[in-house]
């Protein structure tokens, strides 16, 4: 366990634009991923009151759903973002960190199913959701399921 | 009978200039992600110049896909913020060289980005189209391209919110029906 988030770690590091916004492992494995990202004033959307962009929360739910393909028992070689639908529910709380739970619930031969939930603090609260269908890459010489 | 004299070229396009430069100026992630605006008249163009940090698979390389997301739609916010101070701005009801209020920003109900190719590792551009805008909500479309206008690399839909101000009309500086 602690190899596969080592090397979770290095895969984030290996990212410029997920290094960038800070955003750490906190599980990884079996098509499930969760990632979080600190607040920083840097990615406020509206100053007046503080709360992060909504591209900051869609960036970290992205690259927790691509962590999700990644770690699918399929072990997939890659994976690319093929859409996104990313709903709002409400504003993330200023000065919290987001958390971004994904999971990879249907893997077809090329294609990967997605959702994601992003929350703060208030975990029964989500502040937005996503599902995606992503690309899927199969070791050479795989089964398809 | 006199007729009055059309304000100097410099005159309009400093006004415009500044209301869209303080449309902007309060949004620290837009600055974050270096998100330009080229002004064309009322028409806007949104440019995100190439940077290291923004890459998502450094195997490729290719933009991240959050990235991408997040460009489209500050493009469409904008774009949506922008038609309303436009017009108020035009009808001389608002002077954005003179102390301007910051505008109300309309809120992402959702968005859904297309991803047609990878980003690659140069500047992208993109332009939002509103397809209806009515007091309360509105649907926004935008295109992103990098090397040709007709390849485009992404697209995106989005629903948003336009504030309300509190007595119920719709806000000033913001699309109406």
């Amino acid at each position: 366990m602690t190899d596969i988030i080592q090397i979770a770690r290095q895969f984030i590091e290996a990212i410029p634009h997920a290094r960038a916004l800070g955003m750490e492992f906190e599980s990884l494995g079996d098509g499930k991923a969760v990632i979080s990202m600190p607040y920083d004033p840097r990615f406020v959307g509206d100053p007046a009151t503080g709360v992060l962009h909504g591209g900051a929360v869609s960036a970290l739910m992205d690259t927790a759903s691509g962590a999700a393909v990644m770690c699918h028992p399929t072990a997939p070689v890659s994976t690319a973002t093929l859409d996104l639908r990313i709903d709002y529910f409400r504003a993330a709380t200023p000065g919290q960190a987001i958390t971004a739970r994904a999971e990879c619930y249907h893997v077809t031969r090329s294609v990967a199913f997605v959702r994601v939930t992003a929350s703060d603090d208030d975990d029964a609260r989500p502040v937005a959701a996503a599902t995606g269908a992503f690309t899927l890459d199969r070791p050479k010489g795989g089964n398809a399921r | 009978m006199t007729v009055q004299r059309p304000e100097p070229v410099q005159v309009i396009k400093q006004r415009r200039d500044a209301a869209l430069r303080g449309l902007l100026s309060g949004v620290p992630y837009i600055a974050y992600l270096g998100i330009q605006f080229d002004r064309r008249g009322d028409e806007l163009t949104a440019i995100l110049p190439f940077d290291e940090k923004l890459i998502g698979n450094p195997a490729l390389p290719a933009l991240h896909g959050g990235v991408t997301a997040a460009f489209l739609e500050v493009a469409a916010i904008i774009e949506l913020a922008w038609g309303g101070l436009w017009e108020e701005m035009e009808a001389g009801r608002i002077d954005p060289t003179a102390d301007m209020a910051p505008v109300r920003l309309p809120k992402t109900i959702d968005f859904t980005v297309d991803y047609l190719r990878s980003g690659l590792p140069r500047d992208a551009y993109a332009r939002a189209r509103i397809n209806r805008s009515g007091r309360r909500y509105a649907s926004v479309h935008v295109e992103a391209w990098q090397d040709n206008r007709a390849r485009l690399f992404a697209q995106g839909t989005g629903h948003f919110l336009i504030p309300q101000p509190p007595d119920g009309t719709p806000e000033k500086g913001l699309p109406s029906a």
